[in-house]
């Protein structure tokens, strides 16, 4: 794993320098992230980043994961999908669960935190062992729509933290406790964004029998209808009337979404009499991922919803251009026309890719702004900096906070 | 070249650290847009017309005021947004008066456009308000005469940059930015210190300005 010395190249001296001033005055604060699976997931991902990165940074940092059953974990994923605006049935015996297994984990787990920090709905009922500590609440689900009955049983422990920390802004709503606009991150030295030498990108494409010989769009995403695949199929069968290209649909395996599967055939099911539509079923394999975002044209991210699309900000971060829809966290990571095109239809997304196709030079523009973008603003190293601020608002009320 | 004269007070650069706070409150109307401007905390008026000099810094021509960019991109109101994004911010040496104007252009504008209080923006597309919040911290850049100061500016960060241009001036209320305050009171040099006190740095990204204030230095260090 990286060391905090080696994103000086990346991000500049000056930039590690503060985040180690801001290290420093967090000397003496035991930092305590708890969530509830220490592998998997995106919130496990940064975590794994995050937690070595603030230790060498001087921040005394632990991570304490609670337990939960099968049952425990059902009933934590209706609430997940209830956060998301989905409809899902929730009964007085689902909260009874969550409570249950909520009430084993007060009574194990130590909170000896300075400063507690909580990951999402699974841990939250641990604010009840709230003493003379600080406790955070981290929320990693688009909560812009959420089910009021699940939002309304989470407001009585969310009221009790001392601050809540949300992705977009479009997630906040009125609360009693400060809450903050942090959104998550990508780290540019890990195997997904590091730079690739180029016969490592053609070694991938000869894998996948790709070549080089037309334009490539590329949309990287589970087989999930809120990617919507199948939209991006027709827009490019839109672009190809025009312009001759080929289009990869890469996605993980997905055993444990049987939904997922079914999108998988539909979507093969679609491309099957096109020869330049790849459909890839990749495992788990970042460096392949890597290397097919480095080999596109165009990167499309034509969701329905998203939480956050960090897929969005991994294709900026190679400078690539990008079609993308205008949801989520989407319009934080590209400005319209500035640093990528949004749109809202097939037919908008298709328009967009001819647009771009048209015009390398405007494509490649929108390319490097959106690289700049992402390198002020969405790299890990702005996430540890947001992080160790937050910690440092809990002893601070004001609005402008001298250190000095 | 001039002989470099020494300070009597060193400079001692600080950098400036934010943090996004969120209120909750959210505008789908001018017309609320308008009275949330006028009731939200100072904070929020210096976030929204400040933070695309920071998130954008690498964009120019571009709006330093999300203000302007809502009501053009989301309400389609062109016109009220050339008004907005005009407001010539160097004049107003406090987040009070900046504000006041920002209320009266969208009062004058409601009141001779009538049609406009009825545009809302779509789903998603709302105007969330937002404060910011500053930790000043000093660096371990310390400086005595022009030549170190140049050096410190050409790889300190641009935060700190924002910090002494921007923030000293109009969330702090001090006179003027502090590289010219400095320049004019420590190192007696009037004239320097009013050519980088002279320009508007609103219509310039970050970097930009980094090379102008590097260069006007320079050649007065060259004599």
């Amino acid at each position: 794993m990286a060391k905090i010395e080696e994103y000086i190249p990346l991000v500049g001296q000056a930039v590690i320098d503060d985040l180690k001033l801001l290290g420093e005055r967090l000397k003496g604060k035991v930092v305590q992230h708890i969530n509830s699976t220490p592998v998997g997931g995106g919130v496990a991902e940064i975590l794994n980043r995050m937690v070595p990165l603030l230790r060498e940074l001087g921040v005394d940092t632990k991570w304490d994961v609670i337990k939960g059953g099968e049952q425990f974990f059902e009933v934590t994923k209706k609430f997940h999908n209830a956060l998301h605006g989905r409809a899902e049935e929730i009964t007085q015996r689902d909260f009874e669960i969550f409570m249950e297994t909520s009430q084993q984990n007060i009574e194990n787990i130590d909170t000896y935190g300075d400063i507690v920090f909580v990951h999402d709905p699974q841990p939250i009922a641990l604010i009840k062992k709230k003493a003379t500590n600080k406790w955070l609440w981290r929320c990693h689900v688009d909560v812009s729509d959420p089910n009021e009955k699940v939002w309304r049983f989470l407001m009585d422990f969310i009221a009790q933290y001392d601050s809540a920390v949300f992705s977009a802004p479009a997630f906040s709503r009125k609360l009693p406790i400060r809450q903050f606009l942090i959104p998550p991150s990508i780290d540019p030295l890990s195997d997904k964004n590091r730079e690739l030498p180029e016969e490592t990108i053609n070694l991938v494409l000869r894998k996948y029998n790709i070549k080089k010989d037309k334009p490539i769009l590329i949309q990287i995403s589970r087989f999930d209808r809120l990617k919507d695949p199948l939209g991006v199929i027709d827009a490019y069968l839109q672009v190809k009337k025009y312009i001759d290209c080929q289009l990869v649909l890469a996605g993980g395996t997905a055993e444990d979404d049987p939904e997922g599967f079914k999108v998988l055939s539909e979507v093969q099911e679609k491309a099957k009499n096109d020869q330049d539509i790849h459909i890839l079923l990749l495992p788990q394999n970042d460096i392949e991922v890597n290397a097919l975002q480095r080999a596109a044209d165009i990167i499309v991210q034509k969701s329905l919803k998203e939480g956050f699309g960090l897929t969005v900000a991994e294709a900026l971060w190679k400078a690539k251009p990008v079609v993308a829809s205008n949801v989520g966290g989407i319009p934080l990571q590209i400005k319209h026309k500035y640093s990528g095109l949004l749109c809202y239809s097939i037919e908008g997304a298709s328009f967009a890719i001819k647009q771009l196709l048209s015009s390398p030079e405007y494509a490649k523009k929108l390319g490097e702004n959106g690289k700049e973008h992402i390198k002020n603003n969405f790299l890990i190293t702005r996430h540890l900096r947001d992080y160790m601020l937050l910690f440092l608002s809990l002893y601070y009320p004001e609005d402008i906070v001298h250190l000095c | 070249m001039i002989k470099l004269a020494k300070a009597k007070e060193p400079f001692k650069f600080c950098t400036r650290l934010h943090l996004s706070e969120l209120t909750g409150l959210r505008a789908t109307t001018l017309s609320q847009l308008l009275d949330l401007i006028k009731e939200v905390p100072g904070s929020c008026i210096y976030h929204h017309t400040h933070r695309f000099l920071q998130q954008h810094q690498y964009l120019s021509p571009e709006p330093p005021n999300d203000f302007s960019y809502w009501v053009m991109e989301v309400l389609g109101e062109d016109e009220l947004g050339e008004k907005l994004v005009s407001i010539d911010t160097m004049q107003y040496s406090a987040i009070r008066g900046l504000r006041e104007k920002i209320s009266l252009t969208i009062e004058d504008y409601l009141r001779d456009s009538p049609f406009a209080k009825l545009k809302f923006a779509r789903p998603g597309e709302e105007f969330h308000f937002i404060k910011s919040i500053s930790f000043i911290l000093p660096t371990n850049y310390i400086v005595y005469d022009l030549k170190e100061f140049i050096e410190v500016l050409k790889k300190i960060t641009l935060d700190s940059i924002y910090f002494h241009i921007f923030e000293a001036r109009l969330r702090l209320e001090k006179p003027t930015n502090d590289f010219s305050y400095w320049i004019e009171n420590s190192l007696g040099d009037k004239e320097l210190a009013g050519e980088i006190s002279g320009f508007d740095p609103y219509t310039r990204t970050l970097e930009d300005l980094r090379n102008t204030i590097i260069q006007i230095v320079a050649r007065r260090i060259a004599g």
